[in-house]
């Protein structure tokens, strides 16, 4: 069919992802570019979008998140095959923090694959779009990127990263045809907060947070948090001064 | 641990909880753990059947996804974690409907053939058991079966209505029917005794696929109520209503159902919707979910939580023991406006346990009260055991072990394949382990 939307979402099989493109082909069919590391994950993603959204086109692509040369040639061919709409960069993992302070490897994996790759991701795609001088660029950043804290300073930082590098090329596309938003989700009830749920935190339903990530792209908007009362959170969480925000066990 | 209630609120036990997120995955999760376990979907029923205090609960809820949908035959093929909302909404505007539904669409599809849900067309389609064409069930041991109608029939038999002690439904394949739209021609008689209640359910029986009634529980034992009977309509599109959600923000410190509000509430709903026209057209939401949409409805009953009784007794004695069941219920002054009265059909259910059977059931909303409402029960099962009758396990949270076992006959046969490693509070309440 022509004239659909043309979504690629890096990180596809994430329950977020996944649940941001089921809303994107409720309504209307679209053209979704699957990317991610697992075939059989990815396979039973497109087979429950396509069951649900049959005159959509569904690929699947098996791609590297950590080697910049994958990186780029697995763009260069999803562009190949057309201009994308909207680029959803959604893959992460959350480690144990103790866990990383324990295991240089594992805190220089979590470093990569939360905040290195997706800059890669994004930064390969903005060439593409900022040629056509359109799309959208989508970034799954977290609430945690907006301060370090103890329980989970080396995601955070990753994520952090990914703020910053949003906010500049925000900066680099102004005025331009593309646009860049961060998402900033809250804890969310998906596969990879398991352990947060099995301690009993509260956690935002996945549906939910996609409805506003969805809304939130297509109004455009610079930055998303995800239930929005993380905005007010975080904002208050920001200005507290280190010497009282140290002490306190958060 | 996580505190884990089922829809009856009635306790808040701690749960271990494991989520099954892949179905590749599942054999590995549910494989020895420290702990026997049972699977948890949408925690829809009502007492036990869904609950394993300090044991684990396999949260099936992430295993919702679409496996393939044949347009042309209607056969959908799913993972057992998706709801029944889902499939309706995919299905409907493709001219497919599930067959059998209960009152509420949010449930899993493990949790429907776990307990043989039915719906108000039992008596033409049969409960949900009667259109699984085929299922996957994953067993502690490691161990995959495919059963189905025609495959392992043994097993199919035992898993369905088997309250989910059988393995871990993974997978499931559907039979949908045909359906013009989403809309139905409704019609609401009032009927002023049981013996018009029976008459009317004999008429409507060849001429409608959905009967239900609403039946007022506290005035004198007479048995007026409202009977509700629709068909599938064809007429074409029209603009769908709202679906406007409200929910019950918090469980108010005692039950808004109580004895003062019962007899106000019972006689305004019954002369209000005398009132309205007969006949409608009515969209499939309201009609088959009436109470989706106000989510989180069950904390009216307050902190104590509440008790459903629901049981089916043989047609032959129907009419007395209903009479019999409301005149215990009248005289309690305790009861429900979810008071429930519908013929099932002549047909043998599928499942080994599955509840619906020839006859006619009762189901009723109690606040509890402790003492008081077991008092009550009590007299009612007197009534029941007399009758021949027997209780839906998935509503149930105090059943004596006696009328279990005389109510489920079937049940030494089914116990043969139970998974050892899987246990839930009904279970260990009901047989033993």
């Amino acid at each position: 069919m022509k004239n659909m939307k043309r979504i690629v979402i890096v990180g596809a099989t994430s329950a977020i992802a996944e649940h941001c493109a089921r809303l994107w082909l409720k309504d209307r069919p679209a053209d979704l570019t699957l990317v991610g590391r697992d075939s059989h994950r990815l396979e039973r993603v497109a087979a429950d979008l396509k069951v649900r959204s049959p005159d959509s086109t569904v690929r699947i692509v098996l791609a590297d998140f950590i080697d910049p040369e994958a990186i780029q040639s697995t763009a260069e061919n999803i562009v190949k095959q057309g201009p994308v709409d909207i680029l959803l960069i959604a893959h992460g993992t959350l480690p144990v923090q103790t866990e990383c302070q324990a295991s240089l490897s594992l805190c220089r994996d979590t470093l990569e694959i939360n905040g290195i790759s997706p800059v890669l991701y994004a930064e390969t795609f903005a060439k593409h779009m900022a040629l056509v001088s359109r799309g959208t660029i989508a970034i799954i950043g977290s609430v945690a990127g907006d301060r370090g804290r103890k329980s989970n300073y080396v995601y955070g930082a990753a994520k952090g990263l990914v703020d910053r590098y949003a906010q500049g090329l925000q900066h680099r596309f102004a005025g331009s045809g593309v646009r860049v938003i961060l998402i900033k989700p809250g804890p969310t009830q998906t596969p990879m907060t398991a352990r947060l749920q099995s301690l009993n935190v509260k956690l935002a339903p996945v549906d939910k947070v996609a409805e506003l990530i969805v809304k939130g792209i297509e109004a455009g908007r610079d930055v998303i948090y995800a239930p929005k009362k993380w905005q007010l959170i975080m904002l208050i969480i920001r200005h507290i001064p280190s010497k009282v925000f140290n002490k306190l066990n958060i | 641990m996580i505190p884990v209630s089922s829809w009856g609120r009635l306790s808040a036990d701690p749960h271990h909880i494991i989520s099954l997120n892949d179905p590749s995955k599942v054999g590995e999760a549910v494989h020895k753990g420290p702990h026997p376990g049972v699977a948890h979907g949408m925690g829809r029923s009502y007492g036990d059947v869904c609950l394993n205090p300090k044991g684990t609960l396999w949260l099936t809820t992430g295993l919702d996804h679409f496996i393939s949908f044949d347009q042309n035959t209607g056969r959908l093929v799913c993972e057992a974690g998706v709801l029944l909302r889902d499939i309706q909404r995919l299905a409907i505007p493709h001219g497919w409907i599930l067959p059998a539904t209960p009152g509420t669409q949010l449930v899993t599809v493990g949790g429907a053939i776990a307990n043989d849900v039915h719906g108000k067309n039992h008596h033409v389609l049969g409960s949900f058991g009667d259109h699984i064409q085929n299922l996957t069930l994953i067993r502690t041991d490691g161990g995959v079966i495919h059963c189905g109608p025609n495959e392992q029939p043994d097993w199919f038999a035992a898993t369905v209505g088997g309250l989910g002690l059988t393995g871990v439904i993974t997978q499931a394949e559907i039979q949908l029917r045909r359906v013009p739209g989403p809309w139905l021609n409704t019609e609401t008689v009032p009927y002023a005794n049981l013996d018009e209640f029976f008459r009317l359910a004999d008429d409507s029986e060849t001429e409608w696929e959905h009967t239900v009634s609403w039946i007022d529980c506290i005035s004198g034992g007479g048995g007026r109520g409202l009977f509700m009977r629709g068909n599938p309509a064809d007429i074409g599109r029209r603009p769908e209503p709202p679906g406007r959600k409200r929910t019950m923000p918090i469980a108010p410190p005692v039950s808004l159902v109580n004895r003062l509000s019962l007899r106000p509430f019972n006689l305004a709903y019954y002369h209000l919707k005398k009132l309205q026209p007969r006949q409608a057209i009515t969209h499939y939401e309201p009609f088959f979910y009436p109470l989706d949409n106000l989510l989180e409805w069950n904390r009216m009953y307050g902190p104590k939580g509440f008790f459903q009784y629901q049981c089916v007794v043989p047609r032959a004695v129907g009419r007395d023991a209903v009479q019999a069941m409301l005149r215990e219920i009248a005289k309690s002054g305790d009861g429900s406006f979810l008071a429930v009265l519908k013929t099932f059909g002549n047909r043998l259910p599928v499942g080994m346990l599955s509840f619906p059977q020839p006859g006619v059931t009762l189901a009723l909303d109690f606040p509890n009260h402790g003492e008081r409402t077991f008092k009550l029960f009590a007299q009612l099962d007197a009534i029941l055991r007399e009758a021949k009758g027997r209780i839906y396990p998935a509503k149930d949270a105090r059943m004596p072990r006696e009328l279990f076992e005389a109510g489920y006959p079937r049940l030494s046969e089914f116990m043969k394949y139970r998974d050892p490693d899987i246990s839930s509070e009904f279970s260990r309440r009901l047989m033993g382990s």
